[in-house]
């Protein structure tokens, strides 16, 4: 928009800034970029190969293998943990946590925007007090209380301690004071009760709203890491990102390092999560940068 | 809470009710027991435990080792924080002015935030691999003899490069929406005002960034302080020894490793006074920038 003004009367000098931009932002994109095309790299190529060479400018034809590999070889003890095992684990992960997440949250919104409650005022402060304390430091207690509760290597151990925090809740409420006043008075006096307005008007509005959280808080859910390694010790309730862990152990131990698999399993963890944000980029946007008013 | 609202009052207890139960057993009580747990010595073999008082975090305070590790985390949080910031807001701002590509840069520079920390970790890994990593080849280049994992300073270099590029496109996200949602009208008039490019910037544009990038800077400590907890675990290879850890993870390796629980405990403690203090900060600070708002 700005440049383009300033192009007219000057226009030499200008293209050296614009060129000069251009630079930035594709040294940028390298920096973004080249780390994972390199990895992606060597997931074409046979083990050996990469042992002795490293990463390099060309495509091998071990692709196919490496991807059968991946996905149903299992590198653990039971035999449970392949990459589809893996897989299924990380969707449930991410859509239950996603599910729950924005279910919890609009509902404890609408009850603290829209109703006249007495204990609203402390209902309010005992959940965002969440929003201060991860769960990385209150690792340990919350481990021994999954434990006690029998939690341990279940999905709803896994999903529902993460849910414990208000981000939801907080991102819908302010969203739900923004909406018109109006809306209820008119709802009420069409006779409209508080369900009704609920399902009929506010989630209808809410709708792009659920969906940029949606896409949030799944990618925040496939991502977790510290809570499943700790709560999960059985290789069949693996996610792909907890068994990262397990790969650069491997790793590290192998005579002959299966470079080609285990890169091939990083970069299946991170497509899913990705390619839900690059799709749907502008809802995610929105939905982020709204988060913080 | 609107003015024109429901009078039930069953059912916003109904609708409270799950969240304030999860929170409450999953958040409340684990805090509380961590608390509590603070002031106690368990015995290694868990027969039992003593109550110590302030002795746990005595020891603490005591400990060459703590005292490295927080030093470790001060430096490290700053690092992160500060090289993230600025690269996002320089590659915000260029994606801002440019015409040709906007979109397209704009996918290339985000795509990152979807990467799990542990996963950028281990791209980490294999960038830095002892014997053909690009990057130890690279370092190498320049007489650098790299050793991820075993030098303390290395390692710290990996995982400050690493947390960078993991945050990165958060920042930039936030900064470009800023830049964005100028009005055009401030733009023309700086034009006007101001030939030279980073003139404008300082005089206009920084300052009118100024809430945004004060909000990304507290998310920005969090994520240095929390997040990076799958960066530290995938970097140091599992083996903490000589290796630079964080504060949170330090956290980890003496409640789990070492069944240390008072101990951790204590850590934990001393955390969430810690974040307490800087989210009390962070709402006084608010309180004043509502008044200092340029738009």
């Amino acid at each position: 928009m700005v440049d383009i003004s300033v192009t007219r009367t000057a226009r030499r000098p200008i293209r050296w800034t614009v060129l000069l931009d251009h630079a930035v932002l594709i040294a940028g994109s390298l920096f973004m970029l080249l780390p994972l095309l390199i990895v992606l790299q060597t997931t074409t190529m046979p083990d050996t190969d990469i042992i002795q060479h490293g990463p390099q400018l060309k495509i091998g034809d071990q692709f196919d293998e490496n991807l059968q590999k991946a996905m149903v070889q299992a590198s653990g003890f039971s035999g449970e943990n392949t990459g589809l095992r893996m897989m299924l684990n990380s969707f449930i992960l991410g859509l239950g946590f996603a599910f729950g997440k924005i279910v919890l949250g609009m509902m404890a919104a609408y009850a603290l925007v829209y109703f006249r409650l007495r204990f609203a005022t402390i209902a309010f402060w005992l959940i965002f007090t969440t929003l201060l304390l991860p769960l990385e430091v209150r690792i340990l207690p919350s481990y021994k209380v999954v434990q006690n509760l029998g939690m341990l290597n279940t999905y709803h151990g896994l999903i529902v301690p993460l849910i414990a925090s208000a981000t939801a809740t907080f991102f819908f409420r302010q969203f739900f004071r923004s909406v018109p006043e109006e809306l209820v008075e008119a709802a009420r006096i069409d006779g409209a009760g508080p369900v009704k307005f609920f399902v009929d008007i506010l989630v209808p509005l809410s709708q792009t709203m659920i969906a940029a959280m949606f896409i949030i808080m799944f990618v925040y859910g496939w991502n977790q890491y510290l809570w499943p390694t700790m709560i999960t010790t059985e290789e069949s309730m693996y996610t792909l990102v907890r068994g990262i862990k397990q790969i650069t152990q491997v790793l590290e131990g192998a005579a002959v390092p299966e470079f080609g698999r285990s890169n091939l399993l990083a970069i299946i963890a991170v497509v899913p999560p990705v390619a839900i944000v690059i799709f749907f980029q502008s809802w995610f946007v929105k939905g982020l940068t709204e988060s913080d008013k | 809470m609107k003015r024109a609202g429901f009078a039930n009052t069953w059912l916003p207890i109904l609708l409270l009710i799950p969240q304030l139960s999860i929170v409450a057993i999953f958040f409340y009580w684990p805090a509380l027991e961590a608390v509590q747990s603070s002031f106690f010595l368990q015995d290694p073999f868990g027969f039992g435990s003593t109550f110590v008082g302030f002795e746990n975090y005595a020891d603490l305070f005591g400990s060459a080792e703590y005292r490295k590790v927080a030093w470790f985390t001060v430096i490290f949080t700053l690092l992160v924080t500060f090289l993230s910031l600025a690269i996002a807001l320089l590659l915000a701002v260029k994606a801002d002015t440019i015409l040709r590509g906007a979109k397209t840069y704009r996918t290339l520079l985000m795509w990152v935030y979807a990467v799990a920390p542990p996963v950028a970790g281990f791209i980490g890994v294999i960038m830095f691999n002892q014997t053909w990593g690009p990057l130890t080849n690279l370092a190498g280049l320049v007489g650098w003899d790299f050793v991820l994992g075993v030098k303390f300073n290395d390692t710290a270099f990996a995982m400050v490069l690493v947390s960078v590029w993991k945050q990165v496109p958060v920042n930039f996200i936030f900064f470009l929406s800023g830049l964005q949602s100028f009005p055009k009208s401030v733009r023309e008039a700086a034009l006007i005002d101001n030939r030279s490019a980073s003139g404008r910037f300082w005089d206009i544009t920084f300052p009118l960034l100024a809430p945004t990038g004060f909000f990304l800077l507290i998310t920005n400590i969090t994520y240095a302080l929390f997040d990076t907890f799958g960066v530290v675990d995938t970097l140091v290879k599992g083996e903490p020894g000589n290796n630079p850890m964080t504060l949170v993870y330090k956290v980890y390796v003496d409640g789990f490793r070492g069944n240390d629980l008072g101990g951790s405990s204590a850590q934990s403690v001393i955390l969430m006074v810690l974040v307490l203090v800087l989210a009390l900060t962070v709402f006084q600070f608010r309180l004043v920038e509502r008044r200092i708002h340029y738009t």
